[in-house]
């Protein structure tokens, strides 16, 4: 069997390396502003907590459950989002989230890696 | 003809996707299957020789294409017994479940007010019966599964009951592969003068079904997972039940005559058929049809349990890997199974890789998946082109996905 494509571009290393020990994640008990979104399709749930503070994203943490993209995404949007203007943080678009990604995702992956921004977007709703 | 392994491999050949693919290892067929070279010729060869509105024009061409359409009735009708009036064309499964439930409305009796299904339902034979529910303010009652993922028949007789107006069930789980016994629950529902009707598209393509034998009211299923082209599919009904309840679709084709105020309706089958058909894809499912019984539908049965056992034996020999399946007695060639510390979605992308394509995640089947606990599964389905080196391929690709990422 060819296995040249294995484990495929999507699961490169600096992304499995972050899957076994996402950053970011945990409780926040101070958290201002939390949202749990859901990707019906495969019953992945991903909570993001921020503490707001003067327009500011003073503190991220997510929690959930997952697939690798979905918690590779939670955890990397963490990182991107923490003291960023919340207007900033609500201009960003899958786009930004691809670009930040550093991989080229599947289509049929897409909605795994947007779900943490969808629940950053209507936790600062 | 008998189907082994190298006849199966032969098979492939006659499946352009298998050319144009060359390592495509296919295990998706329940989600839908691929289409032999003949099936995808007479869609081009209707558009070119005999294309004209069926049941319409007088003229010599629109009676061929009328003429291939009919065919193409009598051969779906032929293959799960019924007669031609009793078929009526449609754009799928889900489709015909839709229509059903808004011609049952009427004819629902006065003091029934449960309609029965099981646990294991697709959405497609769920959420037009939740409608249906609401709209006549009617109570949803489920068969429960047993443990072993087969469905609790002395549940199912305690919830047949006199109150019970319709009972509509899958008759194999396209997410447990489970085949349910539909002449024993068709046979409960009538003695209690239900209606019954059973969503038969994971069985039809795949096994004998015989109408009369099992002696239900109702039965759908779709073209497309039957090697035909997708846009078609099958509503059988019993005569008398088609020529009671109401048309749920109405226009041209469907009438005997219209004033300005009123319209009589068409006999059977063209009453359910309101407005232009999909005739090149109902004559290629003919197609399909007939290649399927060249081959006969008995030996595919009996290859694809030859796969479901040797597929089953390989996947319980393997550590971490967690099978939902009521074993081969109970089951059709379907297996869902779940590979620990491995999403299904990672899973199926990491397939991928290996150009095996399965299917991930909760397969129609939300409420299914909840009760089990799961967030979905990975599921692999077969039909008579797969053979034993697709699934060594898939356990190969097991045993390299879990070296990489088995926490």
């Amino acid at each position: 069997m060819t296995d040249e494509n294995f484990p495929s571009e999507m699961y490169r290393e600096h992304i499995l390396e972050l899957y076994k020990s996402p950053e970011n994640c945990g409780e926040l008990k101070n958290a201002t502003h939390r949202h749990t979104e859901t990707n019906a399709s495969c019953g992945d749930e991903i909570t993001m907590q921020l503490v707001v503070n003067g327009g500011k994203i003073a503190d991220v943490k997510f929690c959930g459950s997952g697939c690798v993209m979905s918690v590779v995404s939670s955890s990397m949007l963490s990182s991107k989002i923490k003291g960023m203007k919340v207007e900033d943080a609500k201009k960003l678009s899958r786009e930004d989230i691809i670009k930040m990604l550093k991989i080229n995702v599947n289509a049929g992956r897409i909605k795994c890696v947007v779900l943490p921004l969808y629940a950053v977007k209507n936790a600062l709703k | 003809m008998t189907i082994n392994n190298s006849t199966a491999k032969k098979l492939k050949d006659d499946f352009p996707i298998f050319k144009n693919n060359k390592n495509l290892v296919y295990l998706d067929n329940a989600a839908t299957t691929q289409k032999p070279k003949v099936v995808i010729e007479k869609i081009k060869e209707f558009y070119e020789n005999s294309n004209a509105n069926a049941s319409r024009g007088i003229y010599s061409l629109a009676e061929k294409a009328t003429e291939e359409y009919e065919k193409a009735r009598k051969i779906a009708a032929d293959f799960i017994d019924a007669s031609s009036e009793e078929i009526i064309f449609t754009k799928n499964a889900t489709d015909s479940i839709n229509s059903i439930a808004y011609s049952l409305e009427s004819a629902i009796p006065n003091g029934r007010d449960e309609i029965l299904l099981t646990e294991m339902e697709h959405h497609s034979n769920l959420i037009p019966w939740q409608q249906l529910a609401k709209r006549k303010n009617m109570k949803l009652r489920f068969i429960k599964i047993k443990s072993d993922f087969t469905l609790d028949m002395e549940d199912a007789k305690s919830k047949i009951t006199e109150k019970t107006a319709i009972v509509s069930f899958v008759h194999v789980s396209n997410a447990l592969g489970t085949l349910n016994d539909a002449k024993a629950i068709a046979n409960l529902a009538k003695t209690k003068n239900a209606f019954s009707i059973i969503d038969a598209t994971q069985s039809v393509p795949h096994m004998k079904v015989d109408v009369k034998n099992i002696d239900c009211d109702f039965l759908v299923f779709s073209s497309h997972k039957m090697l035909g082209p997708a846009g078609i599919g099958i509503l059988y009904g019993k005569k008398e039940l088609l020529e009671k309840i109401p048309p749920f679709s109405f226009g041209g084709g469907m009438i005997k005559s219209v004033s300005y105020e009123n319209a009589e309706f068409a006999e059977l089958p063209e009453k359910f058929e309101a407005g232009t058909q999909n005739i090149a894809d109902a004559s290629a499912l003919g197609e399909a049809i007939r290649y399927l019984e060249k081959i006969g539908i008995e030996n595919i049965s009996s290859w694809e349990k030859q796969l479901l056992g040797y597929a089953l034996e390989k996947l319980k020999k393997m550590k971490g890997v967690e099978i939902y399946n009521p074993g081969i007695e109970n089951s059709s060639g379907i297996i869902s199974f779940n590979i620990k510390g491995i999403h299904p979605h990672d899973a199926a992308s990491l397939f991928d890789s290996f150009g095996i394509a399965v299917r991930a995640g909760h397969h129609c089947c939300m409420p299914l998946m909840k009760k089990l606990g799961l967030q979905g599964t990975i599921r692999i389905s077969f039909y008579l082109y797969n053979a034993f080196e697709d699934i060594d391929k898939l356990i190969e690709a097991i045993k390299k996905i879990k070296e990489k990422f088995g926490k």
